[in-house]
């Protein structure tokens, strides 16, 4: 148990690219913070240089009281669960879960109880002597979070532990993630590139671009305020629709913004509305329907329940204050 | 084959069996030749079915040799040949796992240069390199010994090429788990390396204990005392009668035991021998 300070934490490579800069989050002991962005932002860069797999070129990494930036990996007390679960494949199930254990030198009636608690929390018991190769892929899933519970660490870092799995698994395994982590309450750093999984994940996100953050704060916040027009845009399904003021003239409130951010959940037909959009697409999603159509020539979506036939006209109102207001040359939220 | 039709697998049989039929024609012959007495051979028709005097060439050469060419027994030069043999497997796979262990997994400066030095001694086999090597091996009085007959050869850069890419196919994530679980360097080597690459190992040393049994030249060159003599040399110098008729029932009887203890590990260690060399999947 401990919290985790990153302080202007940046990472440059060997040729001089920067992969991450200026990252200062404040991890409170217990607290399941996700990282998510587009790949190629920096966000699993980000997890190795708090696992020690990379160095830390800029800044300080605390993990508890330690400032870690000097300690190996296997002395940070920190465990790890890997996208391709990274299980020994030469080992069984017992033996992958108590090696790291062994190396510490863990008493051996210790290791044995220890195994048997992260085996019955996960239900692999009736697994325990099976090579991985024999495991479906949930199962070595939680074969390789056993392996981190078994430490019983400071922190736990997940590495998209859930991108291999097939999507029904993945909200299977999404939320016994979440309710372990609820039980053991470990402070916990998650990455993955699935924003649905960070909503539902995080206590807070950390949105990262470009390795740089570009907002931190629980799920909600992040969803109803969306700090620039990359979170706008990347937190949310469908994406908000993010369109010039000057395409919605009639829009109230919005005239002196370059960038009007609207969510595609926050429009409705209205005969009396101030939007006109000429509807291109309609996609069914069963419950409700995705309406994408131009209004002055910006592409527009909206959110509508599944009914009748879609004319090609439709006029729309936006929900009072539910629109979102963005600098045109920064992206970043004026309102 | 996707298809699947009576006179395409007769074909392909017939086409197996007359492979077959020529390689294991001159084995035949040998054997055979190995049954008979020295003057069935001599007398103009060479016999294709075994004679009665299997029992007695074998026992002969196994227990006194040929006295007249100079050879010690049969066991005691298979004993030699084992030792060599096993001596160059072992060593050759104990140093090039290390160096392909060194190279993979350590940044060190002209790591890149020590590799490429190790795959340029592919261009130097004994062969070409046999004065000098003599010359050292001599200088360090290590002719007439165990040692003098394998460690010229145990250099490898087939095995420390076939290790790297062994060690290549390996996740990276992999080596990063048995770094969080505190596995220093020599543990990771033991606990998860080692173990990984068994089967290759067994391939590999399938392959290098036939080449130590078959070194011929080399062992010619540097055993002056019987005592030193291997069994592939030895067939050699049992061949080379000074004064009389080659005695070649008892040369190919000596030549049917030296087949053995190759075959023998080909068979024993099949199976890993061909999972190693198929096995991608780590």
């Amino acid at each position: 148990m401990a919290s985790i300070i990153l302080d202007k934490v940046g990472k440059i490579y060997a040729g001089g690219t920067r992969a991450v800069g200026d990252v200062s989050i404040d991890i409170r002991d217990g607290e399941f913070i996700v990282l998510v962005g587009p790949s190629g932002c920096g966000k699993s860069t980000l997890l190795r240089m708090v696992a020690g797999l990379e160095s830390i070129s800029e800044g300080t990494v605390r993990i508890g009281d330690r400032v870690v930036n000097d300690i190996e990996p296997a002395d940070r007390d920190i465990a790890m669960v890997f996208q391709n679960y990274a299980l020994y494949p030469h080992m069984s199930v017992r033996q992958n879960l108590a090696y790291g254990l062994k190396n510490r030198g863990t008493p051996r009636a210790d290791i044995d109880r220890r195994v048997a608690d992260a085996a019955a929390i996960l239900q692999i018991g009736p697994y325990l002597d099976r090579k991985p190769r024999a495991l479906s892929g949930g199962q070595r899933q939680r074969v390789a979070m056993g392996r981190a519970i078994v430490r019983e660490p400071a922190a736990f870092l997940f590495d998209e532990p859930l991108s291999n799995l097939d999507a029904k698994l993945r909200v299977t395994m999404r939320l016994e993630i979440k309710d372990l982590q609820r039980r053991l309450r470990t402070t916990s750093i998650y990455v993955t590139h699935d924003q649905l999984e960070a909503m539902t994940l995080a206590d807070r996100l950390v949105v990262l671009n470009g390795g740089r953050i570009e907002q931190i704060g629980t799920p909600l916040d992040v969803y109803r305020r969306p700090a620039s027009t990359f979170v706008a845009g990347f937190i949310g399904s469908p994406a908000m629709n993010l369109i010039p003021s000057r395409a919605v003239p009639n829009l109230p409130g919005t005239a002196h913004a370059g960038i009007v951010g609207i969510r595609p959940e926050d429009l409705a037909v209205d005969p009396s509305g101030p939007i006109a959009l000429d509807v291109i697409a309609v996609e069914e999603l069963g419950a409700q329907r995705l309406v994408h159509g131009r209004t002055n020539g910006e592409m527009l979506t909206v959110t509508m329940p599944a009914g009748d036939a879609v004319p090609d006209r439709l006029q729309l109102a936006c929900r009072p204050g539910a629109t979102h207001l963005f600098h045109a040359e920064t992206g970043q939220r004026i309102d | 084959m996707i298809e699947n039709r009576p006179g395409l697998n007769l074909l392909a049989h017939l086409t197996l069996m007359l492979g077959v039929a020529i390689v294991a024609l001159p084995v035949w012959v040998a054997f055979v030749a190995s049954t008979h007495t020295a003057t069935d051979f001599m007398s103009g028709t060479i016999p294709l079915w075994p004679g009665p005097y299997l029992v007695e060439n074998y026992a002969r050469m196994l227990d006194a040799g040929v006295s007249t060419s100079g050879t010690p027994p049969v066991g005691t030069m298979m004993l030699n040949s084992l030792v060599m043999a096993l001596l160059i497997a072992c060593g050759k796979i104990a140093i090039s796992i290390t160096s392909a262990f060194a190279i993979v997994y350590f940044r060190f400066p002209l790591r890149n240069l020590a590799f490429w030095c190790i795959f340029i001694t592919l261009m130097l086999p004994v062969e070409v390199r046999i004065v000098p090597t003599f010359q050292v091996v001599a200088d360090l009085g290590l002719l007439d010994s165990y040692a003098g007959l394998s460690i010229p050869l145990i250099a490898s850069a087939t095995a420390t090429f076939l290790f790297r890419q062994v060690f290549l196919t390996i996740p990276d994530e992999l080596t990063e788990a048995a770094r969080i679980d505190g596995a220093g360097p020599m543990k990771f080597f033991r606990d998860i390396l080692l173990p990984l690459s068994r089967t290759n190992i067994a391939a590999l040393f399938v392959i290098l204990f036939i080449y130590g049994w078959n070194q011929y030249l080399w062992p010619l060159l540097i055993t002056t005392s019987s005592d030193y003599y291997t069994i592939v040399a030895g067939i050699k110098r049992m061949a080379d009668a000074v004064d009389g008729l080659p005695q070649w029932h008892l040369v190919m009887a000596t030549a049917m035991l030296a087949m053995l203890p190759p075959v023998a590990v080909v068979i024993g260690m099949q199976r890993l021998f061909v999972k190693g060399l198929v096995e991608t999947e780590k």
